[in-house]
């Protein structure tokens, strides 16, 4: 046989390949490479040239931030709880809009609407009917108890930013069931019913086994947004009252642009990194083990 | 069968229950767009009623204020030309890395989908300081603080979600009409632009469209890499127009109608295709 007959990388495919991978390379890889040095250089922001190896420094200075640690914990929070709100509520909506009723393709355009404005806009929006509507409708209707200016308690705050993110998420997570839900052929479910099976039981047995593919995909969404939400906690609360609402984004924005403490954020965004790998790669394998095939 | 046709539709409870969802879903957006019509005093007393008087006058002062039109064609350029730019690249390159199974092309594909699990936190810093680097005083050229510079930076950003979406298409297409086409003597590009592109249209809309919504309400990028006033993208004009006083909230609340009339409009005419998108890029 003839050698180098074809050339294997003919000058075509890295003429095709060259400006995806010369974008990409000198966006994402490179700076990604230069993080990972940085974050365990003493750099202090001006030139790198000078800068020292200083281990795992960093890394302990920011295990030791407790406004850190606590901005941590409460993401995990916001994400657990935006996890079950979304999906229970993006689900039961693709439930409804997929019955055979009257105006169900004007609902699903209506529930998806606030996915197209974004989480900033979003979040402003949200913050004058918390400070100002509430606290209009709680004198008129002599309900202060509960309806008071929501973003100065932390509480009430961390669960406004709950809302507002769930009423912008669930429409998006109820694409992915509706499609799902119109995949499981009727004729399974006709035969289910005619062998007695209720519609409890028929989603129980049927629909719910059959749309585990949705749910791996829209938990791992969910899940991956909510770790990284910025937008609306900026714009919402911005981390108050007090830093009680501050996220773990808004935590690394704010070590990084306002105290200048360019080397511990970059550390805490190393460990922000590997735990959402870690927690969206373990959530993929956990869902997609319960997926049946049909 | 079930049918889909409108006419066997059946009105329910289950309609009602979602007719008062939805008054749910839009009754923040009700909020917005009435006060954003009443004076101070008006707000003051009743938030919920309809404005009293329909005068435009707050959209003008917003217009003004936050430097509106300047933002909206900031905007448009910049989520126009990225988008465009994202699909030409990812759709060539996905295409050579399905249809070249090599080591090399396996790396490289690992290489575009692995990177999608990276928080934009976690490279931002080194981000800025290394795109700072991009710069050529003498021919005023600087990939920071200016419109082709973002649109760089969302080239580089948007790649893995388009490439891995393009290639998941490409695997479903037949190869025989490349072939076909090759020994009609097409050349690479041609064979390319004339023959597979068109076959991609389905995700090249989802790609598109995906896009198109997280670019134009992109704030932490813009935020981070433009600083003139007269490059700001509407989100970031939006920010700084609620930090500049003490929040009126009637003007400030014009400014966010304003913002949001852009994506209605896109919507109106494309719904049916950024469903169908949303679905298809889930479900890959």
């Amino acid at each position: 046989m003839p050698k180098r007959r074809r050339r294997k990388f003919p000058l075509y495919y890295w003429l095709f390949l060259l400006p995806a991978l010369f974008f990409f390379v000198n966006v994402v890889v490179v700076p990604f490479f230069m993080g990972i040095v940085y974050s365990f250089s003493n750099w202090s922001g001006f030139s790198f040239a000078g800068s020292k190896f200083v281990g795992f420094q960093n890394y302990a200075d920011a295990f030791q931030d407790p406004q850190f640690l606590s901005s941590f914990l409460l993401t995990f929070q916001y994400a657990v709880i935006m996890v079950v709100c979304v999906n229970v509520i993006g689900f039961f909506l693709a439930l409804l809009v997929t019955q055979n009723i009257k105006s169900n393709t004007a609902l699903r355009g209506v529930f998806f609407l606030p996915n197209l404005i974004g989480g900033l806009i979003l979040g402003f929006i949200w913050q004058f009917i918390f400070s100002k509507l509430f606290v209009q409708l709680g004198e008129k209707l002599h309900m202060t108890g509960v309806l008071f200016n929501w973003l100065t308690q932390p509480s009430t705050a961390f669960w406004s930013l709950v809302i507002v993110s769930t009423w912008q998420m669930a429409g998006y997570v109820m694409i992915i069931y509706i499609a799902g839900l119109q995949s499981i052929p009727s004729d399974l479910l006709e035969a289910a019913e005619i062998d007695g099976a209720g519609p409890m039981k028929r989603l129980a047995h049927i629909t719910l086994p059959l749309m585990m593919p949705s749910f791996t995909i829209s938990l791992f969404i969910t899940l991956s947004n909510a770790f990284k939400q910025y937008d609306t906690n900026l714009s919402l609360t911005n981390g108050g009252p007090y830093n009680t609402t501050q996220l773990i984004a808004m935590n690394i924005y704010q070590t990084a642009f306002n105290r200048n403490q360019y080397v511990l954020a970059q550390a805490k965004a190393m460990v922000f990194f590997l735990v959402i790998m870690v927690i969206t790669l373990v959530q993929v394998r956990l869902t997609s083990k319960r997926e049946v095939e049909m | 069968m079930r049918s889909e046709s409108s006419s066997d539709k059946k009105f329910t409870p289950l309609v009602v229950v979602g007719w008062l969802l939805s008054l749910l879903v839009l009754f923040p957006l009700y909020i917005m767009v009435v006060n954003s019509f009443k004076s101070r005093q008006e707000i003051f007393t009743n938030q919920l009623s309809l404005p009293s008087s329909l005068s435009f006058d707050y959209y003008a002062q917003a217009i003004a204020q936050m430097g509106f039109l300047t933002a909206l064609g900031n905007s448009l350029l910049i989520t126009g030309v990225s988008v465009v730019l994202i699909v030409v690249f990812s759709s060539m390159a996905a295409w050579v890395l399905e249809r070249r199974k090599t080591k090399t092309s396996g790396f490289l594909y690992y290489m575009f989908i692995a990177t999608m699990l990276i928080p934009f936190q976690a490279i931002m810093i080194p981000l800025i300081q290394y795109i700072n680097k991009w710069q050529i005083p003498s021919l005023n050229f600087a990939l920071l603080n200016t419109r082709y510079g973002l649109i760089f930076m969302n080239i580089g950003f948007g790649m893995s979600m388009a490439i891995f979406l393009f290639h998941g298409f490409i695997k479903t297409v037949p190869y025989e009409i490349e072939e076909a086409a090759t020994i009609d003597g097409c050349n690479k590009f041609q064979l390319f632009w004339h023959i597979v592109f068109p076959v991609l249209t389905p995700t090249t809309v989802t790609v598109a469209i995906l896009n198109v919504l997280s670019l134009w309400n992109d704030y932490l990028l813009p935020s981070l890499t433009l600083r003139d006033l007269e490059l700001r993208t509407i989100p970031l004009s939006t920010f700084f127009f609620f930090g500049q006083f003490n929040i009126e909230w009637n003007l400030a609340l014009a400014g966010l109608v304003l913002t949001i009339i852009p994506v209605i409009l896109f919507y109106l005419f494309t719904q049916k295709y950024i469903i169908k998108g949303i679905a298809a890029g889930a479900i890959k």
